[in-house]
């Protein structure tokens, strides 16, 4: 699939997820371009996060179907029925999917230099010295060229998501998730996360970022799409939505929030 | 009531007042009672029939220093074994597989509920029950097969397996899922994932419970002795039976035992440092280190309040 094309890099139909008996996601229908940046807002519990983890299989949908840039994700349909992967399947479509948690997860025992050249070499058999290379070309991208030899428990927390951030463009993916990149922030530690993905932003990655940053889904933002209680409740331009809600529950909730 | 108290708080100027420390009478009572009974412990061992010749000619005697070695043979033997399994029992018990996990904890359940002894003497005595090994491909008397080395690595070795799976699954737990979600994310499969992201940093739980089951270990291996293993604690039994000097050649045993546990002691610190690697912002130095600083600086070291005296 070239990038020319118009299948829509992630496209979900009627996705429903359930944890035990409550039903976390009703039924979402929506679709990404390629090349924009999709803002997911909502309250919590709303469901917005566990829709960006079923887009990589971290969390497997109930009902309906999801695909990501035309291949369905972590199932194959026959007849009616949608049969899961095999481990390995799941795998190698997640590699071109990169993820970006509220809480960094870097690894700990690894340096800076080693997170984002652990899944080159060990997923794609790259060599160390040219993994070494490119890590290193990344973090300089992410403004931490200094930082290649620090652990991560000797960053600061925008360091240390700056860092994830390299750590997932290493596999080159063709779509990034960030799952509330600046919640887990000190105040002051946003703007150099958000600045980060704004440059991402500008060199034409496809992005879905679930965040509470109204301010850089307003300017960043290609798509916004409002969820509350497991469904989309308003959908559209970014500066549309946040200024002239229609519905009344993104009414409540944006004055509560901007 | 002194000059001083009479003039009032006010007239004394702040910075000729000094702080006087509480004194701790206690302390001083405490130390010179537990000084009083190591001294009188002293005296009678001092006093007591011992033939502390003996003790120097035997302690490094050819059959202790053999069995020195036997000892610390076994014991890194039946740890490997124990590991390995203890492991892999560990990685059932977390699997999702009913049937595996079952398994994993009914192991557990019979080795940690009986004595080491008991499985000890089981093993020894398998060819009771079953006069051939016939795995197929190899085919042998038990009696010849059934070595006391055997026996002893088979006793010790499984009997560890259930400890070390329960402290495995410990340290496996106790890695963040986070950490997990982060590597398959990357798309790292999950055997991948176990071996780079999880199990490195569940090492740093599973070693210091792991060295004190080493340490256990060296000193649970006297165990194969009544299954005539040649270890440490059966050699000084051995030679003690022939020159009836039972307490000196004790006292023989205990030095070794004492002297492979110390230096094991020292070599799990090390390796609880390597994998503490990116835990901490800076690793404290060494003993060895500290020793040396201590001795390049001794004569600033005496310092009140930043000030050289």
């Amino acid at each position: 699939m070239s990038d020319t094309d118009d299948t829509p890099m992630v496209k979900a139909e009627r996705v429903h997820k359930s944890f035990g008996a409550v039903e976390v996601l009703k039924g979402i229908d929506l679709q990404v371009r390629r090349g924009e940046v999709f803002c997911v807002v909502g309250p919590s519990g709303s469901g917005k996060s566990t829709f960006l983890r079923c887009i990589n299989h971290l969390e497997k949908i109930n009902a309906g179907r999801l695909y990501v840039d035309g291949e369905l994700v972590g199932y194959r349909q026959r007849g009616n029925k949608l049969y899961e992967m095999r481990e390995r399947e799941v795998a190698a479509q997640r590699r071109d999917i990169g993820m970006v948690f509220q809480r960094f997860n870097l690894f700990p025992h690894m340096t800076a230099a080693e997170n984002v050249m652990e899944a080159p070499v060990q997923v794609k058999g790259l060599p160390k010295a040219e993994a070494r290379e490119r890590a290193e070309e990344l973090l300089e991208r992410v403004g931490l060229g200094d930082r290649a030899d620090h652990y991560p428990a000797q960053l600061s927390g925008g360091q240390q998501q700056r860092v994830a951030i390299a750590r997932a463009l290493a596999m080159d993916p063709k779509l990034m998730l960030f799952d509330e990149p600046t919640s887990a922030l000190d105040p002051e530690l946003v703007g150099e996360v958000l600045d980060v993905m704004r440059a991402l932003a500008e060199d034409g990655m496809t992005m879905i970022v679930v965040t509470h940053e109204m301010g850089f889904a307003r300017e960043v933002g290609d798509s916004l799409v409002f969820m509350d209680e497991g469904v989309v409740v308003e959908s559209g331009h970014p500066r549309e939505v946040l200024t002239n809600p229609r519905h009344e529950r993104t009414k409540a909730f944006l004055s509560k929030v901007l | 009531m002194s000059l001083d108290l009479d003039k009032g708080r006010d007239e004394v100027a702040p910075e000729e007042l000094t702080a006087v420390p509480v004194r701790h009478w206690g302390r001083w009572i405490g130390a010179g009672l537990v000084i009083a009974l190591l001294a009188m412990v002293v005296w009678a061992f001092a006093n007591a029939k011992i033939n502390w010749n003996v003790v120097g000619d035997y302690l490094t005697y050819d059959r202790i220093m053999e069995g020195a070695l036997n000892t610390l043979w076994i014991t890194v033997c039946a740890m490997v074994l124990g590991l390995v399994l203890g492991m892999l029992l560990a990685v059932m018990r977390l699997s999702d597989n009913p049937v595996l996990s079952s398994v994993a904890y009914g192991y557990i359940w019979f080795f940690r509920g009986t004595p080491v002894l008991v499985q000890l003497v089981l093993w020894y005595n398998l060819s009771y029950i079953f006069d051939t090994v016939n795995l197929g491909f190899y085919k042998n008397e038990m009696n010849d097969v059934m070595t006391p080395f055997l026996a002893a690595l088979l006793g010790l070795g499984l009997n560890e397996a259930a400890y070390m799976a329960e402290i495995a699954r410990a340290g496996i737990k106790s890695v963040d899922s986070g950490q997990t979600e982060a590597a398959q994310a990357l798309g790292m499969n999950g055997t991948k994932t176990m071996r780079r992201i999880v199990l490195p940093q569940a090492m740093r739980v599973i070693i210091p419970p792991s060295g004190n089951e080493f340490i256990n270990m060296l000193k649970t291996s006297s165990l194969a002795s009544v299954i005539y293993f040649d270890e440490l604690f059966r050699a000084g039994d051995t030679i003690s039976s022939r020159n009836l000097a039972v307490m000196e050649m004790m006292m023989v045993v205990s030095v070794w035992y004492l002297l492979l546990t110390t230096v094991f002691s020292i070599g799990q610190y090390y390796l609880e440092r390597h994998f503490a690697k990116g835990s901490d912002r800076e690793q404290p130095p060494t003993p060895l280190r500290r020793l040396r600083q201590q001795l390049t600086t001794f004569r600033t070291k005496s310092r009140v309040g930043g000030e050289t005296v």
